[in-house]
């Protein structure tokens, strides 16, 4: 997802873009090295800009299964925080379970906007963004587990009857020994 | 965990106080008096002899009624010290030995002590035996020496002892051996070596016995016989001259022994007086050549002049009271008496032989609601022209004591407090315009400087004056003696009913009285000779809807000791303490049954059983009878008759067949009952649940998430049974012959719902009962040791609703309304504990929700209160506890209960004479209130888990706010760095 993020992140000081092929020199604050004319790219223009194409959106399409499949490191990692959280409830449990369960949560929100990059009508994003889902439910899954294990879940009678008022009796009885 | 919850602050805090398994109880030294106060009473004053000596303080000793004897302080009504005797230890008479000694006789004049003045110290003790039991006699003659030892006489026991002053040894004794004789008086004339003993035998014979004091020789015993028989008291008017009644009680009889030679004086009382309205008595007192009957009607005083004639001095009707006799100078002495005159006494100081001159007379104002005079004590002092002055000390109706000493009254303790006999709680006014009774005018500045001066406290920056300071500002709060109800509910009135029949409101913010009331019917009166106070209830608490009007409490008094005396009601008003009605009943009353019903005006119903099984209704409003009849099937009764070991469980039937129609009252029947054999069993203890007790849930949540649910029910009673031969003292049976056996009675049905054994044990028996357990406190024969038990009842029945999915969307009938004619099934589970303390009392903390984790409250023998954890008490302790049990809280089992010394409730004060423990919820749900009371009184506030919903009363608001102005100015200075810093950058 970083990777992703610093090669398509918009704020940047300075770029050279190889794939340039404008003929103007003057253009450029750098001028071009010894030996290269710019003559020898003059091709097919249509041809080139086809490849050039097809050669974005399949990097696209990788970099998108990429990022699909980021989020299960996490879960790797999120697996082994809890694993050394132990099961009972103090505040380094409870931290982790909360981050464990708030991360996919907040992936889950950004989903378009992860895929954003990538959007492109030739590459089909429905693949990664499935696959992202799922990784990122499964992430919620181990949070809830976790939850459970936890004993925060309301998963038992007691959590329900606790506070329930002793029942009301119909008879009244009252006496003792003579005063 | 225990408390399963998905709100993780509450979870949060609730391991904060499950982690910690020492009770929190603990009380820094500079908390002492914030919370609590302490008050020392002596009871009602039965004999006051003055301490004359010449330097010291001037002090009075005095013995009472709760068994005190105490030294009190002249100027100021102080207690100098005191001493409680045991309740097997009765005070007989006290005295004065050597002018440095208090010579006390108790115990059936069998223990005869001397205790040091100044502070109070035992100097000896001695017991004297004799070979029958008799009344008991103190005499210290003033002059009279063995071998330059002062002498004590004491007739006690059937034998004349004297005692050496000096060390208690017996000098001699003498045995009085005549089957029926009974001593009245011991004389010694002043200047001689003679006593007198002076006694009747069989009903008409009078014995006189001259001994010889040096060394208990009998000189001569004379007897005479008067057909008619006497009155056993005697009045004594010189040193060889009493008077006597004859047994009809209209003649008066003077009988003279001079040189040991008896003659009979014969003077019907009509001779005196023309219409003397029935049998006289004598009234006690010891002033030389006067003495006073009472009849019906008159008090009369009667003069002596010579050869057994007799002369009326004065007759009145005001109730009239005599002190004891005081010599001033030589061959005089002086008397008081006391006479009653509307709402003053007069005081009139009298020489024995002159009773037309008053030495002294004084009028003094009397608050009515201390009643008669009962007993008047005087003293004198040297005013400094050489000429006498008086003072007196007089004991009220009320039990109250006081001094007069030139027509005021110098000082006055409320005494009748150490005899309480039951407590209720009152809330206080709501804070409006023109109720609020104490000024508590504080400004900003005030408010300021004193939390300033707390931050220094905490930052450890407060000089040893600024401590001080901080300390007597945090106990003279004005905030906790308000007369307006406070938010959290600390601010009650405490209505207490003491023995006397007076009722007074004690603030528990300082202790101090409200207000006082002497109940008019429990004023002695023509139709009620000795009325009895019995109970207290809360007659009306107003809330919600009627709030205007004042709460008020219901008394119930009898009169006289039997239980078809007829009873009194009374209504009292505890805002003002004004009494609003006072019922006189035709009906007896031996059951108070307060109902779970209200009508509009809060006022809740109350079921009188009489002596003949009539059960009637009170308030008698058509309201009342409307909403009793709506639940008339519902209502039951049951009687514990516990002589002769039944429980009985009545019905209610219809309208009483009597003839004057009576709406309000109703027939009985017969239900059940349960019967003890009376050879095996004898009922030595029940107990139930209080019936304002709140619990909050009826599920308990067990280790692995497991459910059990309580078997929680208004109708259950706790009943303990020893064998008839173990009912004794502890020790006088052999293990074999004694158990004690527990029962859990359903008293709707009679259904025995628990029965357990405890082979080996003997009572007494204290228990408490809360929720669905009872812990109860007997001992072990067989481990020489005390033991606490407990028994929780679970419903079994319930058990099974098990489906989250029917509880989460309500499909359960947990919460519908149950009647006990369906049977429950019930399981029980107990555990017993040693306990290293005998009891005094019992009880238990109670919540305003019942949210908070309980402690039980035990009086222990020590005159403390011991508070400890219900946790330790718990029967499903194991010796080795699962994890999930460890987390739920389940301490490890040992086999007796820890006393953590930290966990006395009155720290290091000792409540005199503990005999019950009262405890009131607190609005605030972690916080309960603590009264206990005996011959001192106590009162605390307890939170059983901490304050779990309050900040501490020592946390420092200044501090909080320091902070938070620290830090929204940290946040200030960082944005402008932060804002500055970004400017530069751009710049760049």
């Amino acid at each position: 997802m970083e990777k992703g993020k610093g090669v398509m992140g918009s704020c940047r000081r300075w770029a050279v873009d190889f794939s340039d092929n404008s003929t103007a020199p003057s253009s450029r604050d750098i001028p071009d090295p010894p030996g290269f004319t710019r003559a020898s790219v003059d091709q097919d223009d249509s041809a080139v800009s086809r490849q050039k194409k097809d050669a974005e959106s399949n990097w696209k399409a990788q970099k998108a299964w990429e990022v699909a499949q980021s989020p299960f490191k996490n879960l790797l990692m999120m697996g082994f925080m809890m694993w050394m959280a132990g099961s009972t409830v103090h505040l380094f449990s409870i931290g982790i379970t909360f981050s464990a369960l708030w991360q996919p949560i907040s992936a889950l929100q950004g989903v378009g906007k992860v895929f954003e990059p990538y959007k492109d009508n030739k590459v089909d994003l429905l693949g990664p963004k499935l696959l992202f889902i799922a990784l990122n439910l499964g992430g919620l899954a181990l949070g809830v587990w976790k939850l459970n294990t936890l004993g925060l879940l309301p998963t038992h009678a007691s959590d329900w009857v606790s506070s329930l008022p002793p029942a009301q009796e119909v008879e009244y009885s009252g006496g003792g020994v003579p005063l | 965990m225990a408390i399963r919850s998905f709100f993780v602050p509450f979870l949060l805090f609730a391991l904060c106080f499950y982690s910690s398994l020492t009770p929190v109880l603990s009380l820094y030294e500079d908390q002492v008096g914030l919370m609590d106060w302490h008050q020392q009473y002596i009871g009602k004053v039965k004999q006051a002899v003055f301490s004359t000596q010449k330097t010291g303080r001037r002090r009075v000793i005095v013995s009472t009624e709760e068994n005190v004897i105490a030294s009190l302080d002249l100027r100021h009504g102080e207690i100098f010290w005191r001493h409680l005797l045991g309740s097997d230890d009765v005070i007989d008479g006290i005295d004065i030995g050597l002018g440095k000694y208090v010579i006390t006789l108790s115990s059936g004049g069998s223990v005869l002590r001397s205790w040091n003045i100044p502070d109070g110290q035992m100097v000896w003790e001695s017991f004297l035996q004799g070979p029958k039991h008799s009344k008991s006699l103190l005499l210290v003659p003033t002059n009279l020496k063995i071998e330059k030892d002062n002498v004590i006489v004491v007739f006690s026991n059937g034998r004349l002892h004297a005692v050496s002053c000096i060390d208690g040894e017996v000098l001699w004794n003498k045995d009085f051996e005549a089957e029926s004789f009974e001593a009245q008086q011991v004389i010694q004339p002043p200047g001689s070596d003679l006593i007198y003993v002076i006694g009747f035998a069989a009903s008409s014979q009078f014995e006189m016995y001259q001994i010889n004091a040096r060394n208990g020789e009998l000189l001569k015993h004379e007897r005479a016989t008067f057909s008619s028989g006497f009155l056993r008291e005697v009045s004594l008017v010189s040193s060889e001259t009493v008077v006597a009644l004859d047994s009809t009680g209209s003649i008066l009889l003077t009988i003279s022994f001079q040189n040991g030679e008896i003659s009979f004086q014969q003077t019907p009382i009509s001779n005196l007086v023309e219409d003397p309205s029935g049998p006289a008595a004598i009234l006690p007192s010891s002033v030389p050549g006067i003495f006073a009957i009472k009849t019906n009607a008159f008090t009369i005083f009667i003069r002596v002049i010579g050869e057994g004639k007799l002369e009326v001095v004065e007759k009145t009707n005001h109730e009239t009271t005599v002190s004891n006799a005081l010599p001033i100078s030589e061959g005089q002495q002086a008397f008081a008496l006391v006479q009653h005159a509307g709402s003053e006494i007069h005081l009139a100081v009298k020489i024995s032989h002159d009773w037309d001159g008053n030495l002294l007379k004084e009028s003094i104002k009397m608050d009515q609601q201390r009643g008669l005079v009962h007993k008047v004590f005087i003293n004198n002092y040297i005013r400094t022209d050489k000429s006498h002055g008086f003072r007196v000390l007089i004991v009220m109706e009320d039990h109250s004591l006081l001094l007069l000493q030139q027509g005021a009254i110098v000082w006055s303790r409320e005494d009748g407090l150490a005899s309480i006999i039951d407590v209720t709680a009152s809330g206080l006014p709501v804070e409006r315009d023109g109720v609020s009774v104490a000024k508590v005018e504080h400004n900003l500045f005030e408010w300021l400087k004193g939390h300033m001066l707390k931050l220094k406290g905490t930052l450890m920056l407060a000089s040893p004056q600024d401590v001080a300071a901080i300390q007597s500002m945090r106990l003279k709060s004005s905030e906790k003696s308000k007369m307006t109800r406070d938010h959290n509910g600390f601010r009650k009135l405490l209505v207490v009913l003491t023995r006397a029949g007076k009722l007074f409101a004690l603030h528990t913010g300082d202790g101090r009285i409200v207000w006082s009331h002497f109940l008019q019917s429990l004023h002695k009166s023509g139709t009620c000779q000795s009325p009895i106070g019995l109970n207290l209830y809360q007659w009306q608490v107003p809330h919600h809807h009627a709030m205007d009007e004042n709460p008020s409490v219901l008394v119930i008094s009898r009169c006289g000791p039997c239980s078809d005396a007829p009873a009194v009601l009374s209504f009292v008003d505890t805002y003002t303490g004004k009494e609003l009605n006072s019922l006189s009943l035709v009906h007896g009353v031996v059951q108070v049954i307060p109902l779970p019903y209200t009508d509009s005006t809060e006022q809740r119903l109350h079921l009188l059983i009489d002596s003949d099984k009539h059960a009637h209704l009170y308030p008698t409003t058509s309201e009342a009878l409307r909403i009793f009849k709506r639940e008339f099937s519902n209502i039951y009764w049951y009687s514990v008759e516990d002589h002769n070991g039944i429980i009985k469980g009545h019905a209610l039937k219809c309208k009483c067949t009597g003839e004057v129609a009576d709406e309000f009252c109703f027939d009985t029947r017969d239900l059940w009952s349960v019967v003890f054999p009376s050879e095996s069993e004898k009922i030595i203890a029940t107990v139930t649940r209080k019936l304002n007790e709140v619990v909050h849930t009826q599920a308990k949540v067990v280790a692995d998430q497991d459910v059990m649910y309580k078997y929680i029910s208004r109708n259950l009673l706790f009943v303990a049974t020893v064998a008839p031969k173990g009912s004794g003292e502890i020790g006088s049976v052999t293990p074999e012959e004694s158990w004690l056996v527990a029962y859990l009675i359903d008293t709707v049905t009679g259904r025995i719902l628990h029965r357990v054994t405890h082979h080996g044990a003997q009572g007494p028996v204290h228990a408490v009962f809360s929720e669905n357990w009872v812990v109860y406190h007997y001992f072990n024969l067989r481990a020489h040791r005390y033991e606490m038990s407990v028994i929780e009842i679970y419903d079994q029945s319930r058990a099974d609703n098990k489906d989250v999915w029917k509880l989460v969307l309500g499909k359960h009938n947990l919460t519908s309304p149950i009647s006990l004619f369906s049977r429950p099934e019930v399981i029980t589970k107990s555990q017993s504990y040693f306990f290293t303390h005998s009891v005094k009392a019992i009880a238990v903390t109670s919540t305003a929700k019942g949210i908070t984790s309980k402690q039980l409250l035990i009086g222990t023998i020590g005159d403390q209160v011991l508070a400890l954890d219900k946790r330790f008490l718990d029967p499903r302790r194991s010796v080795n506890p699962t994890q999930a049990e460890k987390e739920e809280g389940i301490i490890p089992l040992t086999d007796s209960l820890p006393i953590i010394p930290q966990s006395y409730v009155t720290h290091a004060l000792r409540v005199e004479g503990l005999r019950g423990i009262v405890t009131v919820p607190a609005k605030l749900e972690s916080t309960t209130l603590v009264f206990a009371h005996g011959v001192d009184l106590f009162f605390t506030q307890l939170a059983p888990s901490k304050t779990y919903d309050s900040l501490t009363e020592d946390f420092s608001y200044a501090l909080l706010l320091l902070t938070i102005v620290a830090l929204v100015a940290a946040i200030f200075v960082t944005w402008r760095l932060s804002e500055r810093k970004e400017l530069q950058d751009k710049w760049r």
